[in-house]
C-alpha cells in the first residue's frame, strides 16, 4: 500500500472508525444486477485565504469541507448522492439513494477493494498552510504591497491575496481499485490601479501551483508578480481604443494559451463528443489545424496547477495528444464516457468536490513549440494585433464560437509593435481558428498557475500554455471601426 | 430507464426531519457558536448557517441520464476583536468541528490588522420585523414524477420541429431549505425558501451548422411553474431560429438586448456603484451620486419585499432591514449599493445590500414588447446571448461576444454569430433609449428588452 493512501485513510476513515470491510459492503450493496459500475469518493479539504486591501491585511478565512460522494452507473444512467458525514450509516444511505436508478432486485455483489498500484506522486503531500507561519503570511502580503507602491508613484491602489488548499481524497471503485491522493494548491494574486491625469487603469498578475507557500518567496516570485501588475497598469494608461474587425493576430507565449482551452479543449471533452453536441463531433482523423500545430493535455507535469497524480476516478494522469501536426487525434475522457464510446480513459475524470459528479475536464492544455523565432513572427505582420495578456474566455461548444478577452495588446504596423490598445474581446470559430495558424514560435511557455475552468457549475484548477503564434484572421472586438 | 420499481425508494433514508426541529437545531448551534466566540474573548461575532436538500434529474433522448440527491449544510462565522476580524467555515455540525471552526476564526483574527471600519451592522439598523415573503413551498416530489416532467419537456422540444437533430435533454430540479443569520447584538433572522426549476436544451442542424439553445422556468412555488410542454416548445423555437447564422458585419448600429441578456447591463451598474468598488476607487462611476447617468425616462429600483420573488429578503446578510428604494430615478443616480463596512469607509450609512441587491428592476419606458421595438429600430442588431467577460469595471470599457439577429426595415432578416459588441458602459447607459415591458421575472434582476442607441459591432 502506498504511503499516500495510508495518510489518506488516516484522515478520511480513521476519525469515524471506517474500515475496508465497510467500503466493500457499501459497494457490494450497490452492485446488484443492473448496475455496471459504482464508486465512492472521500474528501477532506482545508483551505485558507488572506487578503490585503487599502493597506491593511483586514481579512482572513479558514474552512474545512469534508464528505463522501456515492455514484452508481447503469448503462447511460448515473445515480448520485452524497453526505457531509463520513460514517458507515451515511455511506449506506447515500448508496441506496444512488442505486435507485436501477430496479431493486437480485443479490448483493461481492467487491473487495485493494491497492496494488504504485504511482509516483507529482507533488509533495505537505500541508501548504503550515509551510509559513501566519505572521509571515501577513508580512509577505505587506511586503508585496510595498514593492508595488514603490515601483511607481502612479500606483494608487494595491490588492494582494494569498490562498492555499490541502485536499485529501480517496476513491474506492466497484472493480476493486482503491486509490488516494493528497493535493496541495497555492495561489497568489496582485492587482493594482494606477492613476494619471484623472485616468485610472488596472493591472494584475499572479501565480502558483501544487507547492507550499515557500514557492512565492523563492526566486522573489511574489515580488515579480507585483512588478508585473504595475507594468501592465502603466501600459494600459497609454492604451488607445482597440480596432474592430477581422485582422492578423499574434498571440504571445504562455497564458494566451487560453485560446487552446476555449477554442479546442472544451470541444474535445468526451461527454460532448459522445452525445454528438460538439462542433468537433466525429472529426477524429480529420485535419482541424495547420500542420504546425500539435496540442496536448498533460496532467503529468510535476507541481503544475492543473496536474493530478491520479484523477478523481483513480486513473493515473496522462499526457494525451489532442491534435498532432494538425490532425485531430483524440478526446479527453472520464470512465463513463470512455466506456460508452469504447475508448480508454485518459485521466481526465475530474470533479469540484465530493458533492459533484465527475466529468471529462482538462488538466494542462498546451501547444508544443514550433520553429519560428518570436521576433520573426511579429516582423512578418503588416497590420495587426499583438496580444500578450488575457482575462477570461468562454465557448459555445455546439457552434464552436469562442471568445477570450485581451487585457494587454498592441497594434502592429509594418512588422513593428506600436502603441498599446485597450482590452478587447477576440472572437473566433474553434474548428477553423487553428487552420489559420501560419507561424508557431520556438518559445513554448506555460502560464504562471492561475487558471480556473468552469463547466456545468463546477470549477477546477487548470493550466494552459503555448508558444508565440500567428493567426491569419481573427475578429477583434474593439470600438474603433 | 423505465419508470418501474424505483418509486420513492429514496424517501426512507432521505426524508427530512420536521422543519421546526431543524430550525431549532440551527438556533441552538448559532447560540453555541456565538457563546464560544465570546468565551474566546471576541468582542463581537456573527454567524450564517443553513441547511438544504433537493434532487435533480436529467433525461436525454427519453432515457434517464442522471439522478442526483443533494443534502447540504454549511456554517460561516466572523469574529471581531475590537477592529480585527477573522472568518472560518465548516460543513460539519459536530460539537468538536464547531469548536475548532470558532477557534480557527479567532486565531486568524490574531494576525489580521486593525481596521476601524470593521464590525457588525449598527444595532438600530437591524430588522425588527421579519415578514413572511412567501418564499417556501417545499415540493414532495417523487423521482418518477420528476422524470416524467423532464421527459415531457424534452419530448415536446423534439416533437416541435424536424430540424431538431440532437438533444442535451430535459431537466427538473427542486431544492428547499432554511438559513439563519445571528449576531452578538442578539439578532436572529431565519428564512426558509424553496426553488424549483425545469429546463431543456436541444440542438438543431448538422455539422458546422449546428446550433444549441435552451429555455427554462424557475419559481418558488411549483404550482406556478410553466408546463413542461411550453418550456420544451420555447426551447425548440429558440434553437431553430438560430439556424443559418452568418457573421455580422463590422460597423456601428443600434442594439436591442433581449430580456435574458438585458439584465446583465443592470449587473454592470451594480458592480460599478457597489461599496467595495467605490472605496477602492476601482469603478468608472466614482463620485457619481447625484449625477445623471441615464435619460430622464429611466427608473431603476429595488423591490426586496416582493412576495414569492427570486431575490426577496427582509434583511440583508448582516441583518439590516431591507427596504424598497429607487437607485436611479429620472435618470439620476440617487444612491450606491453598500454594506455596513463599505458605508463606514465612505462615511455614510449602509443601504441594506450586504450580499447584493434584491429584485433590482428597470421600469419599462413604454408599454412595448420585443417585436414592436424591432420595428421601431429599423436597422440594427438583436442580441440573444452573450459570452465572455470583457467588462472593465475601472474604465467601463465593454466588449463581449454575442449571438443574435440582423434587423432590416424593422424585421429580422437572418441570425448572426461570431461577432462582438463593444462600447463604454457610461455611453451605453446614457444610450438606453427604450426599455420594454416584456419582463423576465424568473431572475432576481428584472429587465425587459433594452434598446441601446449605438454600439460598435465587430464581425466580418
Ligand atoms: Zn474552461
Amino acid at each position: 500500500m502506498s504511503d499516500i493512501l495510508q495518510l489518506a485513510q488516516q484522515s478520511l476513515w480513521q476519525p469515524t472508525g471506517l474500515i475496508e470491510q465497510d467500503i466493500n459492503n457499501t459497494l457490494g450493496k450497490i452492485m446488484t444486477p443492473g448496475i455496471d459500475y459504482a464508486d465512492l469518493y472521500f474528501q477532506y479539504s482545508r483551505h485558507e485565504s488572506w487578503a490585503l486591501d487599502e493597506g491593511t491585511v483586514k481579512s482572513g478565512s479558514f474552512g474545512i469541507d469534508q464528505g463522501v460522494g456515492v455514484r452508481a452507473v447503469a448503462g447511460e444512467k448515473t445515480g448520485f448522492a452524497y453526505s457531509d458525514e463520513i460514517t458507515g450509516n451515511a455511506l449506506l444511505d447515500a448508496a441506496s439513494a444512488a442505486r435507485s436508478i436501477a430496479a431493486n432486485s437480485g443479490d448483493q455483489g461481492a467487491v473487495a477493494v485493494r491497492n496494488d498500484r504504485k504511482i509516483a506522486p507529482l507533488y509533495s503531500s505537505a500541508n501548504p498552510m503550515e509551510s509559513l507561519k501566519d505572521e509571515d503570511k501577513v508580512a509577505l502580503l505587506r511586503q508585496i504591497e510595498q514593492v508595488a507602491r514603490k515601483a511607481d508613484s502612479r500606483v494608487v491602489q494595491v490588492m494582494v491575496s494569498l490562498a492555499a488548499a490541502h485536499d485529501t481524497i480517496m476513491i474506492a471503485r466497484s472493480d476493486g481499485l482503491l486509490a488516494g491522493d493528497i493535493r496541495p494548491l497555492v495561489r497568489m494574486n496582485v492587482s493594482v490601479i494606477a492613476e494619471e491625469n484623472g485616468r485610472r487603469e488596472q493591472g494584475s498578475s499572479g501565480g502558483g501551483g501544487r507547492y507550499t507557500m515557500e514557492y512565492f518567496v523563492e526566486q522573489n516570485r511574489a515580488e515579480e508578480y507585483a512588478h508585473e501588475a504595475v507594468r501592465q497598469a502603466l501600459v494600459n494608461l497609454e492604451a488607445q481604443d482597440a480596432p474592430a474587425g477581422e485582422m492578423t493576430v499574434v498571440l504571445g507565449p504562455g497564458w494566451p494559451g487560453i485560446l487552446l482551452h476555449e477554442a479546442i479543449g472544451h470541444g474535445l471533452e468526451g461527454d460532448f463528443n459522445r452525445k454528438g453536441t460538439s462542433a468537433f463531433s466525429g472529426q477524429i482523423g480529420q485535419k482541424v489545424a495547420s500542420s504546425q500545430c500539435t496540442v496536448v493535455d498533460d496532467g503529468t507535469i510535476a507541481n503544475r496547477r492543473g496536474s493530478l497524480t491520479i484523477d478523481d476516478e483513480g486513473e493515473a494522469a496522462k499526457n494525451t495528444v489532442l491534435i498532432e501536426n494538425g490532425i485531430l487525434k483524440g478526446y479527453m475522457q472520464d470512465q463513463t464516457n470512455a466506456r460508452l464510446m469504447g475508448m480508454e480513459p485518459t485521466g481526465n475524470g475530474r470533479r469540484e468536490s465530493y458533492g459533484h459528479l465527475p466529468m471529462p475536464r482538462m488538466t494542462n492544455t498546451y501547444m508544443l513549440a514550433g520553429e519560428h523565432d518570436p521576433q520573426e513572427i511579429i516582423s512578418s505582420v503588416d497590420n495587426g494585433l499583438y496580444a500578450v495578456n488575457f482575462g477570461g474566455g468562454q465557448v459555445d461548444i455546439t457552434s464552436g464560437k469562442f471568445v477570450f478577452s485581451a487585457s494587454e495588446a498592441y497594434v502592429v504596423k509594418n512588422g513593428k509593435i506600436t502603441h498599446p490598445v485597450k482590452g478587447a474581446t477576440l472572437i473566433g470559430n474553434g474548428p477553423d481558428v487553428l487552420t489559420r495558424v501560419s507561424m508557431v514560435g520556438n518559445d513554448l511557455e506555460l502560464d504562471t498557475g492561475v487558471g480556473v475552468c468552469g463547466k456545468e457549475g463546477q470549477s477546477v484548477p487548470v493550466g494552459v500554455g503555448q508558444p508565440t503564434m500567428r493567426i491569419d484572421g481573427l475578429t477583434v472586438g474593439g470600438v474603433s471601426v | 430507464m423505465g419508470n418501474q420499481s424505483n418509486k420513492s425508494m429514496a424517501e426512507k433514508s432521505w426524508s427530512p426531519q420536521p422543519a421546526d426541529a431543524q430550525e431549532k437545531q440551527l438556533l441552538e448551534i448559532a447560540d453555541q457558536v456565538l457563546e464560544r466566540a465570546k468565551a474566546n474573548g471576541a468582542t463581537a461575532a456573527e454567524v450564517s448557517l443553513g441547511h438544504g436538500k433537493g434532487m435533480s434529474v436529467n433525461v436525454r433522448n427519453g432515457e434517464v441520464e442522471t439522478v442526483e440527491y443533494n443534502r447540504d449544510k454549511s456554517l460561516g462565522i466572523t469574529v471581531y476583536f475590537d477592529h480585527r476580524s477573522g472568518s472560518s467555515n465548516t460543513t460539519d455540525y459536530a460539537d468538536a468541528a464547531l469548536k475548532s471552526c470558532v477557534d480557527a476564526a479567532c486565531n486568524i483574527a490574531r494576525y489580521t490588522e486593525e481596521d476601524e471600519f470593521n464590525g457588525l451592522a449598527d444595532p438600530e439598523l437591524l430588522a425588527t420585523k421579519i415578514p413572511d415573503l412567501d418564499l417556501y413551498y417545499p415540493w414532495q416530489l417523487e423521482m418518477d414524477e420528476a422524470i416524467d416532467l423532464a421527459t415531457r419537456c424534452e419530448q415536446s422540444a423534439l416533437d416541435q420541429d424536424s430540424r431538431i437533430t440532437n438533444t442535451e435533454g430535459g431537466s427538473l430540479s427542486s431544492h428547499d431549505g432554511a438559513d439563519l443569520y445571528a449576531n452578538s447584538h442578539g439578532f436572529r433572522g431565519l428564512s426558509r425558501s424553496s426553488r424549483h426549476s425545469i429546463s431543456c436544451s436541444v440542438i438543431a442542424g448538422e455539422g458546422d451548422g449546428m446550433q444549441r439553445d435552451y429555455w427554462y422556468d424557475s419559481c418558488r412555488d411549483q404550482s406556478e411553474m410553466r408546463t413542461p410542454e411550453s418550456v420544451g416548445k420555447e426551447t425548440a423555437q429558440r434553437t431553430v431560429r438560430r439556424l443559418g447564422a452568418r457573421k455580422a458585419a463590422t460597423g456601428t448600429y443600434p442594439v436591442i438586448y433581449e430580456p435574458m441578456v438585458a439584465a446583465s447591463l443592470l449587473s454592470h451598474l451594480v458592480s460599478a456603484i457597489s461599496g467595495s468598488s467605490l472605496y477602492r476607487r476601482a469603478s468608472f462611476l466614482l463620485d457619481s451620486k447625484g449625477e445623471k447617468l441615464f435619460r430622464d425616462s429611466i427608473r431603476i429600483h429595488e423591490q426586496p419585499l416582493l412576495k414569492k420573488a427570486p431575490g426577496s429578503a427582509s434583511f440583508d446578510n448582516e441583518g439590516v432591514a431591507t427596504k424598497p428604494r429607487d437607485i436611479v430615478s429620472g435618470g439620476v443616480l440617487n444612491d450606491y449599493v453598500l454594506s455596513s463596512y463599505s458605508a463606514r469607509k465612505l462615511g455614510t450609512q449602509t443601504t441594506g445590500n450586504a450580499g447584493g441587491v434584491h429584485n433590482l428592476t428597470i421600469d419599462p419606458t413604454e408599454d412595448i414588447g420585443l417585436d414592436d421595438m424591432i420595428k421601431s429600430m429599423g436597422t440594427g442588431l438583436v442580441v440573444s446571448e452573450l459570452i465572455g467577460f470583457g467588462i472593465n469595471n475601472v474604465t467601463g470599457d465593454y466588449s463581449r461576444g454575442a449571438f443574435g439577429f440582423w434587423v432590416e426595415n424593422g424585421e429580422i432578416a437572418y441570425p448572426v454569430q461570431e461577432f462582438t459588441i463593444a462600447g463604454n458602459l457610461r455611453d451605453m447607459f446614457m444610450g438606453i433609449e427604450v426599455v420594454g415591458s416584456d419582463f423576465d421575472i424568473r431572475r432576481s434582476t428584472r429587465a425587459g428588452s433594452i434598446l441601446v442607441g449605438e454600439m460598435t459591432v465587430a464581425g466580418a
